[in-house]
C-alpha cells in the first residue's frame, strides 16, 4: 500500500527466556492515529523501544516508508522523523523550557564551531529562527508564560505538553506517545484528546499510541491492536476492538 | 539543654577517643634497638574533650548558622554594570603586576594556569556531566608536547603551543571512544586509569622523555621571536638588548603572566560562547537524561567526543603554559592529586559555573601557598573543607545562574 508510513511484520524480542514481544505485525498510515492497548506487561512499550531503535528486535522487520530501520541507533531513527515520549516524562529536567525545545532542534541547526564562536550572522539567524520556532510551540500548547522556569518545577501535566511539543519541534512524520494520558486529570485528558487531533490535522503526523485511558484511545485512534502477552489478539476499529470478545477476555479474566 | 544532647555527645567523644587512640595516642619510641610504644593520654583526652564541647554547642552553632547563612551569589547587575564590572577586572589583571612583587606574580600565573584547567574540566564534568578523574593526563600531554618539541626538534614556545593544544585534543578524542558507553563510576575509574596510564608512560619511555628526570631548561616564551634571555647566545637579540632597557627578571615573569592572562581570557571566551552554542546546550542535555537525547536525534558519541576534546584541549594549553613557568617537566607534577585538585576547582566553584572556577581556583591555589607553614596538614584541611562545601552548599560558592537564553513572556 502506498500510505503506509510504518510496516512492521514478524517482530520478536526476546530477553534471555522471556519472550517479551512474539511475532508483531502492523501497519500505520500516513495521517493515522494508531494504539495500542492490553493489559500491563504485554509488550506495548518493548514495540515502541524496537521501533525507536532503543532495543534491537531478535527477528522481524521495521520498515519506515518501505525501508528498513531495524537495528538503525535511536537518534537515526529520529532524525528518519519517528520521534517519542516516554511512559515517566523524560525531560532536561534542571534547563529550561525553552531550552529544552532548543536542544529539540539540534538536528536542524548546522551551525560550525567557528561561526558560533564568532556569532556569525548566519548562526544569528539559525539561533534567531529556533527562539522564534520554540516560542511558536510553546505558544501552541500554552505554555508560553512558562518558558524561562526550570522544567523540572512545571506541573506534570505541563510536564507532558512539553515533552510533546519537544518532540513535534523536530517537525517528526510519526509520534510516538508512550502512555500519554498517565497522571493528568479528567479535564487535561480531554486537552490530550483535543491536541492529539490538532496535531494530526494541522501538522499532518502519524501517531503510534499506547494507552491505558479507554475513552482517549476510543476517542482518538482510527485503528487499535489489542496486545496480550507479547501476541497482538486483534487489531481493527475502535467499535470492533470494543465488543471482541477475545479483547474482553483479557481485560477482564474468563468467566 | 536536653539529655540526649548530653549522652550523644557523650557518646561522640568516645568514639573520638577510640579513633584518636591509634593515630595521635600511641607514640613510638625507641631506645637502642628496642622500640616500644608509649601511650599519651592526654592527646586522646584531649580529643575527647575537643570532641566533647563541639557535640555540646552544636544546636546553637546550628541555629546561629540557620540565621546567617545568606548565601553568596552575584549581585544583579545590569548588563551595562556587568560589562563595566569586567572591563575593570580586566584591566586590574592586567596592571597589577607591574607593581606585585616577583614571587605574586608567579603565583597569579599558577592560578591563571588552574583556571585554564578548571575551565576545561568544568566544561567535561560541569557541562556534558562525565566525571573525569583522569584529567591531568591531558595537562601531560600539552606539557609534554612544548617540552619534547623544544627538546627534539628545538622549537619555541608560541611554536609549541597550538600543537600542545591540537595533541592534548587528540588524547581527549581517543580516550573518548572506549568510554563512550560508560557512565558514573564506571567512567571515573576508566578516565582515571587513562591518567595514570600516561604517567608511567611518561616514566618509563626513558630515551625519548628522560624518565623520572623529565626534561628541564624548557624556555619561557619569547617576545615576537626576541628572547628574554640574560645573556643572548651568538648573533640574537635579546628583548631587553632591542628595547635598551636593563636585564630584569621581573619582566620575564610578568610577561609570562600576561601571556597566560591573554590565554585564560582567549578560553574564557571560547567556553563562554560555546555554552550558549547548540552544541553547549546538547551537553547539558545529554548530562540530564541521554536517553531522551538519543529519542530526540542527538548523537550522544558526538556529543561527549566533543566535550572530551574541547576540556582537553584546553588543559593541553594550560600544560604549555606550566612547563614554560616551571621550565623542567617530570612525571611528578602529573599525579592523580593534581586531577583531584582540578575537580575540586570545579566542584568548589559550582559545577559549570565559570566565576564560580576562576574564585576556586585562585582559593585553592593561594591558600595554600599563604598557610606554607602548616603545609603538612594541608590534605587534611582540603579534606575538611570539601567535606564541609557538600554537607552545607552542595552546590558550589557560586553556583551557575539560569536562564543563559530567555523569551520574553
Amino acid at each position: 500500500m502506498t500510505d503506509s508510513l510504518l510496516k512492521i511484520s514478524g517482530l520478536t524480542m526476546r530477553f534471555g527466556g522471556l519472550l517479551a514481544v512474539d511475532a508483531v505485525e502492523f501497519e500505520v498510515k500516513r495521517d493515522e492515529v494508531f494504539a495500542i492497548i492490553g493489559p500491563n506487561g504485554a509488550g506495548k512499550t518493548t514495540v515502541f523501544n524496537c521501533v525507536g531503535g532503543f532495543y534491537k528486535p531478535t527477528t522481524g522487520s521495521i520498515l519506515m516508508e518501505g525501508k528498513p530501520i531495524d537495528g538503525l541507533p535511536s537518534h537515526k531513527v529520529a532524525r528518519l522523523g519517528l520521534v517519542r515520549t516516554f511512559q515517566n516524562v523524560r525531560l532536561f529536567k534542571s534547563l529550561t523550557v525553552l531550552e529544552n525545545l532548543l536542544v529539540a532542534q539540534h538536528m536542524h541547526v548546522q551551525t560550525g564551531l567557528l561561526q558560533g564562536l564568532l556569532k556569525a550572522p548566519s548562526y544569528r539567524k539559525s539561533e534567531r529562527q529556533a527562539l522564534e520556532r520554540a516560542g511558536e510551540w510553546l505558544e501552541f500548547m500554552g505554555i508560553r508564560a512558562l518558558a524561562n522556569r526550570e522544567a523540572g518545577t512545571l506541573a506534570y501535566g505541563h510536564q507532558r505538553r512539553l515533552e510533546i511539543a519537544r518532540c513535534m519541534i523536530t517537525r517528526p512524520r510519526l509520534l510516538m506517545l508512550d502512555e500519554p494520558a498517565a497522571g493528568l486529570n479528567p479535564q487535561e485528558k480531554q486537552d490530550l484528546q483535543a491536541l492529539i487531533d490538532r496535531l494530526r490535522r494541522e501538522f499532518g503526523v502519524a501517531v503510534l499510541l499506547i494507552e491505558h485511558d479507554m475513552s482517549l484511545v476510543m476517542g482518538v485512534s482510527d485503528r487499535i491492536m489489542v496486545m496480550e502477552h507479547g501476541k497482538p489478539i486483534t487489531t481493527g476499529l475502535p467499535a470492533e476492538v470494543r465488543t471482541d470478545p477475545r479483547v474482553i477476555k483479557a481485560y477482564l479474566g474468563e468467566e | 539543654m536536653t539529655k540526649s544532647n548530653f549522652s550523644n555527645a557523650l557518646i561522640a567523644a568516645l568514639m573520638a577517643g577510640v579513633l584518636v587512640a591509634p593515630v595521635f595516642g600511641l607514640q613510638i619510641v625507641s631506645v637502642g634497638l628496642k622500640t616500644s610504644l608509649k601511650p599519651q593520654w592526654n592527646m586522646i583526652l584531649a580529643g575527647m574533650a575537643i570532641v566533647f564541647v563541639f557535640q555540646m554547642i552544636r544546636p546553637w552553632l546550628r541555629a546561629l548558622a540557620g540565621r546567617r547563612m545568606a548565601l553568596p551569589a552575584l549581585p544583579a547587575m545590569t548588563e551595562a554594570g556587568r560589562h563595566k564590572a569586567i572591563v575593570f577586572l580586566i584591566l586590574v589583571s592586567l596592571v597589577w603586576p607591574f607593581f606585585g612583587d616577583r614571587s605574586q606574580v608567579d603565583l597569579a600565573t599558577l592560578v591563571l594556569i588552574y583556571v585554564m584547567l578548571g575551565l576545561g574540566l568544568n566544561i567535561v564534568v560541569g557541562f556534558a556531566g562525565l566525571l573525569d578523574l583522569g584529567f591531568v593526563g591531558f595537562y601531560a600531554v600539552g606539557a609534554y608536547t612544548y617540552a619534547l618539541l623544544y627538546h627534539w626538534a628545538g622549537w619555541g614556545f608560541w611554536e609549541a603551543l597550538p600543537f600542545a593544544g591540537a595533541m592534548a585534543a587528540l588524547f581527549g578524542f581517543l580516550l573518548g571512544f572506549p568510554v563512550l558507553r560508560l557512565r558514573g563510576d564506571y567512567l571515573a575509574i576508566v578516565t582515571l586509569g587513562f591518567g595514570e596510564i600516561i604517567r608511567l608512560l611518561l616514566t618509563n619511555l626513558y630515551s625519548l622523555t628522560g624518565g623520572p628526570d623529565g626534561i628541564s631548561g624548557i624556555p619561557k616564551p619569547t617576545v615576537f621571536g626576541y628572547p628574554m634571555l640574560r645573556r643572548a647566545p651568538e648573533g640574537v637579540t635579546t628583548f631587553h638588548q632591542l628595547m635598551g632597557w636593563k636585564f630584569d627578571n621581573q619582566d620575564v615573569i610578568i610577561y609570562l603572566y600576561l601571556a597566560t592572562l591573554c590565554m585564560v581570557f582567549f578560553t574564557l571566551f571560547v567556553s563562554t560562547r560555546v555554552i550558549r552554542m547548540p552544541i553547549g546546550r546538547a551537553w547539558e542535555a545529554l548530562r540530564e537524561d541521554e536517553i531522551a537525547c538519543r529519542s530526540l536525534g542527538l548523537n550522544p558519541t558526538r556529543i561527549k567526543l566533543s566535550a572530551f576534546t574541547m576540556g582537553a584541549t584546553f588543559a593541553g594549553l594550560g600544560g604549555a603554559f606550566f612547563a614554560a613557568r616551571q621550565g623542567l617537566v617530570n612525571p611528578e607534577s602529573f599525579t592523580f592529586i593534581e586531577s583531584a585538585l582540578i575537580l575540586s576547582i570545579v566542584v568548589l566553584g559550582g559545577m559549570g559555573s565559570q566565576v564560580g572556577v576562576i574564585l576556586a581556583a585562585i582559593i585553592l591555589t593561594v591558600v595554600p601557598e599563604l598557610a606554607r607553614e602548616f603545609a603538612q596538614y594541608r590534605m587534611l584541611v582540603f579534606g575538611l573543607v570539601m567535606v564541609l562545601m557538600m554537607m552545607w552548599r552542595p552546590q558550589g560558592l557560586l553556583p551557575v545562574k539560569r536562564p543563559q537564553v530567555e523569551l520574553k513572556v
